[in-house]
């Protein structure tokens, strides 16, 4: 293990609990500031995202360029939305960053560039970039002797792209198993139901015929996220000859009630009167979260 | 390795040979340097750096746009990755690629760009590359080099690995027309400078790639036929341009004639107009090259004559601007 984690007990599980709940309005908060933002996506990408940089990654926001810090790619950039709040929260820039989101002169927009924005390694946007720009991570880590992890985050609609399986083929190819493949499956895209609009289906198995290691899990669910990316980190640490790739089965706009699972809400603004709804919806989604750890967690 | 060079070596390499000399020369004094492939390791030469290096040899198969990508993520994190693939999929396949993951994040990757303009003639149009220069000079942040022959290939590509941020660097498939009769790093280069290979007062020929071959003898006929005192350009950075000899072109000559195997929107001939227009002073100007035009099946030698930008169609547009007849050669009459 890269880090002495602590056990995944229920104060743990809560603690994640209440750092996504946290992350989650702030994301609102950072789309108001903007205007308007990809509210959906950012939602149902915040808890990988989460406890990823609360619990698994090494990184260091005194010193975002540590040679050693386990690599991320939000290959699905639109949910900058929801990671540059993660950024501002772990302290890699000031919270008045985010005040001018999107607007003229800002370092932070919809799309976040890693030249301007501290913490960030790739500035992706461009679908179908991120698993790429994950294998030459993950081989510079190889050849240099290095023992970090990259994790990258894709959306559903994304893997449409073609790009996307020449990494995945050569990913297997160069058994990089340092790498770690997420999909954020909310099957919802722009025009559509990702269903209806060019289907992914069966990703995992399409995932397992390009020779990874698959897990598909509920991706709103820390206990199974926290076993999922154990396994992976594990099978990098004793050897594995597999990249891994991990199915979040999500849903666009998790948290608020009005938003969940409806495509629409890809990109969006809140008024005064959808906010209020959405904030109490937050509250009310996050009751639900810690009633769950409380029950199941040990 | 011990590799050395002389002039009688030197003709026996094609220009992507003197690339590869030159990527295993860099490798050997640099560890950072990787080398990428897209399934044209055999194709580009790259074959003294596997060789040497086999570990750091990166193949990925026939896929361009997942090797540029691949190559950002390697120089992200320390290394300096040579890539090299067919012109036009660096230039259209892999633009995205090349825009966002590379020239965006301005990383020093550097791309070898081989099989460039109509060098892949009888490949036909899939397989030419006529918009290259157009896509990557409007890129921020790219270099874009292209020399005139293998030697000095070799010191563009030597020189890739100090210019800072992206570069690329055009190649023909094959052999160049030898234009420095000398070992490659006896080769005079200066990046950012244009170099001045004929001296002139009466005109400028400014040249690119393998037109600097056929300009030095459209020069030549030109002082012969015409008694033309001809100024002879080697364009070889097309970005950032040497403004400072283009503006001697113009006060000194007064004309300037392109020449490029390349379509004249956007190429060199653009470049060059840029700085002419912003100079403001008359100027007789002529761009050639491929007009708005894909290229045909064919021998190289017969596409370039086919654009008009072998030695005789540049004599011929130079003759034809400067009001000039040129005596008829009648021994052409014997080819009937």
């Amino acid at each position: 293990m890269p880090v002495n984690y602590k056990p995944f007990d229920k104060a743990e599980w809560l603690r994640l609990e209440a750092k996504a709940h946290e992350l989650r309005k702030f994301t609102l908060q950072t789309s108001i500031w903007g205007g308007s933002g990809h509210m959906g996506g950012a939602l149902s990408a915040m808890d990988i995202m989460t406890i990823l940089y609360h619990r698994f990654m090494k990184h260091d926001p005194s010193n975002p360029d540590w040679d050693d810090r386990d690599r991320f790619v939000l290959s699905k950039g639109h949910a900058a939305v929801g990671y540059a709040p993660l950024l501002v929260d772990l302290g890699y820039m000031p919270v008045e960053e985010l005040h001018i989101f999107n607007l003229t002169g800002s370092k932070i927009g919809m799309h976040l560039d890693s030249n301007k924005v501290r913490g960030v390694d790739f500035s992706t946007g461009s679908l179908g970039h991120g698993i790429s720009l994950g294998v030459g991570a993950a081989l510079a880590g190889r050849m240099k002797g290095k023992d970090y992890m990259t994790f990258v985050l894709c959306g559903d609609g994304e893997m449409n792209e073609g790009s996307n399986w020449e990494a995945i083929m050569s990913a297997a190819h160069y058994k990089l198993s340092s790498l770690v493949v997420f999909v954020d499956n909310n099957k919802c895209m722009i025009d559509g139901r990702v269903n209806d609009v060019m289907s992914i289906e069966p990703i995992d198995k399409k995932f397992k015929e390009f020779n990874f290691n698959v897990g598909r899990i509920d991706g709103h669910n820390f206990s199974q996220l926290n076993i999922a990316i154990e396994a992976a980190i594990q099978n990098f640490k004793n050897g594995g000859d597999k990249p891994t790739a991990i199915i979040l089965d999500t849903y666009k706009g998790e948290g608020v009630d009005f938003m969940k699972d409806d495509y629409v809400w890809h990109y969006g603004t809140l008024d005064e009167e959808k906010a209020t709804r959405a904030f109490a919806s937050l509250e009310k989604y996050y009751e639900e979260r810690k009633a769950r750890a409380e029950r199941e967690g040990k | 390795m011990g590799l050395s060079y002389n002039a009688i070596e030197a003709e026996k390499l094609t220009t992507a040979e003197y690339y590869g000399k030159a990527l295993h020369d860099l490798a050997v004094e640099h560890s950072d340097v990787v080398a990428l492939t897209a399934d044209l390791a055999k194709s580009t030469k790259v074959a003294a750096f596997s060789k040497a290096f086999p570990e750091r040899l990166i193949n990925l198969g026939i896929a361009e746009q997942n090797m540029f990508g691949v190559a950002a993520g390697l120089a992200k994190n320390g290394f300096i990755p040579f890539t090299s693939t067919f012109a036009i999929f660096a230039a259209a396949r892999s633009l995205d690629q090349v825009h966002t993951d590379i020239c965006y994040q301005n990383v020093p990757v550097k791309i070898l760009a081989s099989h460039a303009g109509t060098s892949f003639g009888q490949a036909g149009s899939t397989h030419h590359s006529l918009i290259d220069f157009a896509a990557m000079r409007s890129l921020p942040n790219m270099t874009v080099m292209c020399p005139c022959d293998g030697a000095e290939a070799y010191k563009l590509v030597k020189a890739a690995y100090s210019i800072p941020g992206p570069v690329y660097i055009r190649i023909n498939r094959g052999f160049d027309a030898i234009v420095w009769d000398c070992g490659p790093e006896e080769v005079p280069f200066v990046w950012d400078k244009a170099t001045t290979m004929m001296e002139g007062d009466d005109l400028t020929i400014i040249a690119v790639g393998s037109c600097v071959f056929q300009a030095i003898q459209a020069a030549r006929m030109l002082k012969a036929d015409c008694g033309l005192n001809v100024r002879v350009i080697n364009m070889h950075t097309l970005k950032p341009i040497d403004k400072e000899a283009i503006i001697k072109a113009i006060d000194e000559t007064g004309c300037i004639v392109t020449a490029e195997d390349h379509v004249i929107q956007g190429g060199l001939g653009s470049a060059v107009a840029e700085v002419v227009a912003e100079h403001g002073k008359a100027c007789k100007f002529k761009m050639l090259g491929h007009d708005n035009s894909f290229s045909t099946i064919g021998l190289q030698e017969d596409l370039l004559s086919i654009a008009g930008i072998d030695s005789n169609g540049i004599e011929e547009a130079v003759a034809k601007l400067m009001n000039l007849n040129i005596h008829e050669n009648e021994s052409w009459e014997d080819e009937y």
